[in-house]
């Protein structure tokens, strides 16, 4: 270095700048004052600690390649029956919000008060835990408190599921990332190609369409729904090539006793007309 | 030849201590699960950050494909996903990383709440871990959206719903996050920008700020 340092200088500059030397060098404080085997950070313990990394590296991968990451299919704000689901680890707080007192009149407490003063307390714990001990065993308020949150997150996030879970099952339905992947290895098996979601399949034509079963959809005002040329529309299936996917007397089960949002029809139709009316749908085959 | 090139640049730049103070400063018994296998527990946050970069390259590669806009960000996914080689590989290890710092983050921070690390003179440190906590439950929430499918549409949807529900401050974070009057192109493309510009910016300095105390202030001492 080209400094003109003679011992004597007053100001000592670092080379030719015009920063000042320091006069205490930053020596951070080692570990002299702990008993026992130190080692070095690298590579002496890094490569202990890369052994660890290697473990959890294995994990995720073992993780990525058995479990392929979910898609669904394309956001469709219209769908109104798509049940709202947030990633896992906010579960609790989505849970928290379904609870009185923390919900409606009081939806304050649940968004801003609860979480407000569990994390403002998280955050601050230094400055409210200011006692010297270390331990967690000789301090049981923090740590119970911790204890019981961590409790009640487990709890939380499990009843959310659980109840997720119930919904699925009550509405019939199938994550979409699974009926997806379902319908993929299933063109796969057929040999075909892998749907594309993002192409509209090509409406099926209607067979028969002037069949007199046509004229019971109309008074039944099957059509207000499913609309009228039987294509369906937002959250509603259609009806052309609807033979595909179920048989006659599955048909007429769900005309019957209707299914989710579709209204039963046991008063307003006979036996004999839904028979005819299940008759004609299925034979609604795109692929004849 | 390389060692002549790191002289030349030491004489003029003085790198040795640099990297001398990070390679050997000492890491004590209490800490090294090679000595005391309980010692794990100290593990989580440098597992955690290796799960940061790894979310952090993986996110890279993601965006050479991934197209912010709602009529391509499905089909880009789903064509990384499914056309692109080791595509599924690289979201996959992005998707479950996700989970996983989450996990690993959870952990660390328990180790230093149970061990009472957080207390004088790490509280700045813990105060900066909190400010991390948040960041990643941020990119957490913000990610979630850009595969654009139904379940991340609805969940954003609910979210900023919540969000609106806030006294005063609601409304303007509902407008802040969703661009428009409904959830769509605006808030995609708000959130990609937050996702992959914004809270990576704060996550680095943050870390940066964890890092250089943490190194300052030394591990704490055994219990
Ligand atoms: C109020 C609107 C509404 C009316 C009116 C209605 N449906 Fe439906 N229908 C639905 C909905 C919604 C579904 C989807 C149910 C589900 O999600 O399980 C459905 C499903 C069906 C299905 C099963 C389709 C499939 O692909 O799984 C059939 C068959 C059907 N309806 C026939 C009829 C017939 C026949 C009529 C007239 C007699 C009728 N629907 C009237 C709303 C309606
Ligand atoms: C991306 C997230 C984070 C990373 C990568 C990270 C990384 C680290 C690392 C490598 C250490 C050294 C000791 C160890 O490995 O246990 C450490 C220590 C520490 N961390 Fe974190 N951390 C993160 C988040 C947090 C959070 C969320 C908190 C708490 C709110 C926190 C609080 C602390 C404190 C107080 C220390 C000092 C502990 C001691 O000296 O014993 N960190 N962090």
């Amino acid at each position: 270095m080209a400094a003109s340092s003679k011992g004597n200088e007053k100001v000592v500059y670092v080379g030719d700048s015009r920063i000042r030397k320091g006069t205490s060098p930053n020596i951070p404080a080692d570990y002299s004052a702990f008993p026992g085997k130190s080692e070095a950070f690298i590579p002496n313990f890094l490569l202990k600690e890369w052994m660890v990394g290697v473990v959890v590296l294995v994990g995720l991968l073992v993780l990525t390649i058995a479990e392929p990451a979910p898609l669904g299919y394309p956001a469709d704000p219209l769908n109104a029956a798509f049940i709202p689901m947030p990633d896992w680890y906010f579960l609790f707080l989505y849970q928290l919000l379904k609870y009185p007192y923390v919900s409606q009149d009081y939806l304050v407490l649940g968004t801003v008060g609860v979480p407000g003063i569990a994390f403002g307390a998280l955050m601050l714990a230094p400055f409210l835990d200011t006692g010297k001990e270390r331990r967690f065993y000789r301090r049981p308020i923090a740590s119970s408190l911790m204890i019981l949150s961590l409790i009640a997150i487990v709890y939380l996030t499990k009843v959310s599921w659980d109840f997720y879970t119930h919904e699925l099952r009550l509405t019939n339905t199938i994550p979409e990332h699974k009926l997806r992947e379902e319908k993929a290895r299933e063109a796969a098996e057929k040999g075909q190609e892998r749907p594309n979601p993002m192409k509209k399949e090509k409406p099926a034509a209607l067979v028969d369409a002037d069949d007199p079963a046509t004229a019971i959809l109309k008074k039944a005002q099957c059509i207000t729904c499913h609309a009228a040329d039987l294509q369906g529309q937002a959250g509603i299936p259609a009806l052309a090539g609807v033979g595909d996917r179920l048989t006659k007397e599955e048909i007429a089960e769900i005309v019957t006793n209707g299914r989710n949002n579709m209204p039963s029809f046991k008063e307003q139709l006979s036996t004999a007309e839904i028979d005819q009316v299940a008759t004609w749908l299925a034979k609604q085959k795109a692929v004849q | 030849m390389i060692k002549s090139i790191y002289n030349w640049i030491d004489e003029r730049l003085d790198i040795t201590p640099m990297w001398r103070d990070v390679a050997d400063h000492e890491v004590p018994e209490h800490v090294n699960p090679a000595h005391h296998f309980s010692a794990f527990v100290y593990c989580f946050g440098g597992l955690t950050f290796f799960i940061t970069v790894i979310q952090i390259l993986s996110g890279m590669f993601l965006t050479m494909y991934y197209v912010p806009d709602i009529i391509n960000a499905y089909a880009s996914v789903d064509y990384l996903q499914s056309k692109v080689a080791f595509g599924g590989i690289v979201r996959g290890m992005h998707h479950w990383g996700a989970s996983l710092v989450i996990v690993m983050m959870f952990l660390h921070t328990l180790r230093v709440f149970f061990t009472g690390s957080y207390k004088a003179p790490r509280e700045m440190n813990w105060v900066v871990g909190m400010l991390i906590f948040f960041i990643m439950l941020g990119l957490g929430f913000t990610g979630y959206l850009l595969p654009w499918d139904n379940k991340a549409y609805y969940a954003t949807k609910v979210g900023i719903q919540i969000a609106d529900s806030v006294p005063i401050a609601g409304p303007y974070i509902k407008q802040l996050m969703q661009g428009g009057d409904i959830v769509g192109a605006q808030t995609l493309t708000r959130f990609f920008a937050i996702h992959v510009f914004f809270l990576p910016g704060a996550l680095l300095a943050m870390l940066a700020a964890h890092f250089i105390m943490i190194r300052k202030q030394g591990i704490s001492g055994p219990l």
